[in-house]
């Protein structure tokens, strides 16, 4: 019977030279053996390249979301390799699926949990927005009780929507001044929250 | 001899007499009414008999007719004889007033959640349900959503023009009480014409 | 564990000896948004309580301001894993109370997409089912081949996971020759995967030693509990909507139903496999059928029911009686008749019904859906009575809950 997987019997020689992306260097002044740049950028490039996302699905973005993370798609690639299901090892919250108010103290409990710094993106339009779903049972988006950095629309998003949701969230990552997290600005924020 | 409706029709007239009415079949699909106190005897009835041996519950539910004084809601079940593979609805009505109705959970373990959720949705109060609470929505809810007079949306929201959805802009007392009115109360508000001094809601979009 | 206490409790305090533990709603392993409050005795389940309705989006209500072909939309979100299931179950009983009669080719057609989806959701289910018992590998194997359903679903209506798919009276538009192509392609490449999968599995020992036994359920119980569907089966009682009460031509095909004895895990396990076995079987006779169709009929791919089916787009912006019907069926304008429909199909866990009632109106007076997941999940309690703490994990995904359709 002809097997339809191919198994990796005679390998194809790593062709490190071209094959592999690197990611960018930070800028900054080169000289002979020595490199100068930003401390947040280094930073930054370390922590956008390591995200360990929380999945919080609830229903049809879930089911995407696995595909997202299977084979075909794999996250993976994109340094997330580990799904931590613990909040208080996860940078990133991915709210995927309807969240009711039922629901709701639940979502603002993880995000508490979660250490700083910490990012939210909301996959779909019921986490963004509610999406069809305009009734008395579910929370009209998640931005009414966690604060979200990215929004992914679709219903639901297809993987590759996802997958780009998440390049958006390592721009964020990778962006991110050193001070943002202690600025009165980013308090304000979460108090409007309610959350010190 | 097969099942039928016939068959069955003749045997729970037998048994009950005209107590039963309202015998139909809609596509197909035997329907009757029974009087509220006797909806345990006729399922125990159609459970224990030997050829009709209708013992699995497909599905129960409610229904909210609100023009129909004294008999607002239904209680509609749904058996199935699996050995005869023939199907059966029948129905209780009772008044919204006192909506109690005895529980089938002694005879159907399944019944358990789906009375549950019938509470819940419609507020029929299953007498005799070991455990009869609030399922799907939360527990400090104080209406019943589903009968006919509660709306679908949220009426807490703010972010919505209502102008955009052809209901007219909201009369400023009525946003001003939102919080200490009780929600029930808010949402049986009157529209927005009605108030003095507000002015009429453009015509422009279609009023549905 | 004996009857004396090994550590001296503080003075006063209330003695329990059992743990509680709170699994859910965000617990990675329920797949899912429920709750379970485990009480256990060491690592022996005394009690669970569940809490379901944490997805709960009030569907029913919904239903009652839409019309009817707007209902579509919902019914995918229902059970996300095999939503043209419920969109046709949803289209069958518009039919049935408006009177429409399809053509062969529809319902063939309608049965490939539905067979194909019951893979998908049963692939899902089993290699979940993998996952909790320690095997990711086959989880990630199959998923792959999930994409190809998925494709051959893009290829059809364009979307992947909440199709949306189909008419009232029968599809959007024709299956496209690449669509075809798909099927085969899927026809050829997922048996021996499916073998595969088999193998990883079904002489596991460790797989086998995790399941057997793990949440048996009596024939008599299961019945008792309305299941339906796999989990019926497993349990050793032959009840498939599919052959009790054909739809959509199901009369017309020749298959088997994969029965278990025991009700346990490992039996619903292999009662899946079964089914897609079989599913297989049906979707070759059906795309054999469709293949062998000539002349007109086989170009057909809706019911000729100008009263319901909306025209199409191009017909629209070019004729002016398809415009008419158009505008008459997306303002309300046709006549709905008034009456009671209840009609069930099999879904992905058993029999999704629908009962619709209809005043006349252009929406629904009322719209239930029987959702099967939310039916058996409260036998859920009584399946895990006394197993360990790890057969939780297991009984619960190898009952398929989907919150989605649970939570309604």
């Amino acid at each position: 019977m002809a097997r339809p997987v191919r198994f990796n019997v005679h390998p194809i020689k790593a062709d490190i030279k071209n094959n592999i992306s690197l990611v960018d260097m930070p800028e900054g002044h080169m000289g002979e053996g020595f490199f100068t740049t930003k401390l947040s950028s280094v930073i930054g490039l370390g922590r956008k390249n390591s995200i360990w996302p929380m999945p919080f699905a609830t229903s049809c973005c879930g089911i995407e979301f696995m595909a997202t993370m299977a084979s075909h798609y794999d996250l993976a690639r994109f340094g997330a390799e580990r799904l931590g299901f613990s909040p208080r090892q996860c940078d990133l919250l991915m709210v995927m699926g309807t969240i009711a108010k039922k629901m709701g103290p639940v979502v603002k409990q993880v995000y508490l949990q979660m250490a700083e710094p910490r990012w939210v993106i909301a996959v779909g339009a019921c986490a963004s927005s509610g999406g069809i779903f305009d009734t008395y049972s579910v929370l009209q988006g998640i931005d009414q009780v966690v604060p979200v950095d990215v929004y992914v629309p679709g219903c639901p998003p297809r993987p590759e929507a996802i997958l780009d949701g998440f390049m958006r969230i390592q721009d964020l990552v990778g962006q991110e001044s050193f001070r943002r997290r202690n600025s009165e600005q980013y308090k304000g924020l979460l108090q409007s929250y309610g959350i010190q | 001899m097969p099942l039928n409706n016939e068959t069955i029709k003749e045997r729970l007239i037998g048994k009950f007499g005209d107590q039963l009415s309202h015998f139909e079949e809609p596509y197909g699909l035997l329907t009757f009414e029974a009087p509220k106190e006797l909806n345990l005897k006729v399922l125990q009835y159609l459970f224990d008999d030997e050829e009709l041996r209708f013992q699995f519950l497909t599905d129960l539910t409610a229904v909210h007719y609100p023009d129909q004084a004294g008999r607002e809601l239904a209680v509609v079940y749904h058996l199935h004889n699996l050995t005869d593979n023939i199907r059966l609805r029948f129905k209780v009505f009772t008044a919204i007033a006192q909506p109690d109705v005895f529980t089938a959970t002694q005879l159907y373990s399944s019944a358990n959640w789906m009375e549950r959720e019938t509470y819940d949705f419609f507020g029929i109060n299953f007498v005799g349900h070991p455990n009869l609470k609030r399922i799907l929505n939360v527990d400090e809810m104080d209406y019943f959503p589903l009968r006919k007079e509660y709306p679908l949306e949220d009426q807490t929201r703010i972010d919505k023009d209502d102008a955009m959805f052809g209901r007219g802009p909201l009369p400023a007392a009525a946003n001003q009480g939102a919080i200490e009115t009780p929600r029930h109360e808010r949402e049986a508000r009157v529209p927005a014409s009605a108030t003095p001094g507000v002015p009429e809601p453009k015509q422009d979009w279609p009023n549905t | 564990m004996s009857a004396e206490h090994h550590i001296k409790l503080p003075e006063g305090s209330i003695e329990k000896t059992t743990t509680t533990l709170n699994l859910g709603p965000t617990h990675p392993a329920t797949h899912g948004v429920f709750q379970n409050i485990l009480e256990l005795d060491g690592e022996r389940i005394v009690s669970a309580e569940q809490t379901v309705g944490y997805i709960h989006r009030a569907f029913e209500k919904l239903a009652e301001r839409r019309p009817l072909y707007q209902i579509t939309t919902l019914t995918d979100r229902l059970n996300y894993c095999s939503s043209p299931i419920n969109n046709m179950g949803w289209h069958l009983t518009c039919e049935k109370l408006l009177g429409v009669k399809t053509p062969k080719r529809v319902d063939y057609l309608r049965i490939i997409i539905m067979e194909l989806s019951r893979i998908s959701d049963h692939l899902i289910c089993n290699s979940v089912v993998g996952v909790d018992s320690g095997a990711f590998t086959g989880f990630l194997y199959v998923m792959q081949y999930r994409e190809l359903i998925y494709e051959i679903y893009e290829e059809v209506c364009g979307s992947r996971l909440t199709t949306n798919m189909g008419r009232i009276g029968g599809f959007e538009r024709n299956f496209t020759n690449a669509a075809f192509e798909k099927i085969e392609k899927f026809l050829a490449e997922y048996p021996p995967v499916l073998k595969e999968f088999e193998n990883l599995f079904t002489r596991n020992r460790i797989f086998m030693e995790r399941t057997i036994g793990a949440g048996p359920i009596s024939a008599e119980r299961a019945l008792n509990y309305g299941f339906t569907g796999p989990n019926l089966r497993a349990a050793g009682v032959d009840y498939d909507v599919r052959v009790h009460t054909p739809y959509s031509s199901y009369e017309d095909f020749d298959f088997e139903i994969p029965v278990g004895s025991t009700g346990d895990c490992y039996d619903r396990f292999l009662v899946r496999e079964g089914e897609m076995w079989q599913s297989l079987r049906i979707i070759e006779q059906a795309y054999a059928k469709v293949q062998d169709m000539k002349g007109t009929e086989s170009e057909v791919y809706h019911a000729d029911a100008p009263a319901y089916y909306l025209p199409e787009k191009k017909d629209v912006y070019t004729k002016m009686e398809a415009l008419i019907w158009h505008f008459k069926i997306v303002m309300g304008e046709t006549e709905i008749p008034p009456g009671e429909v209840y009609n069930a199909v099999e879904g992905g866990n058993g029999e999704v019904g629908y009962y619709l009632i209809s005043d006349g109106g252009r929406t629904p007076y009322r719209l239930h859906f029987r959702r099967p997941c939310f039916i058996y999940y409260q036998a859920y309690s009584e399946l895990t009575k006394g197993a360990m703490l790890s057969d939780a994990i297991i009984v619960m995904s190898s009952l398929n809950l989907i919150a989605g359709e649970m939570d309604a």
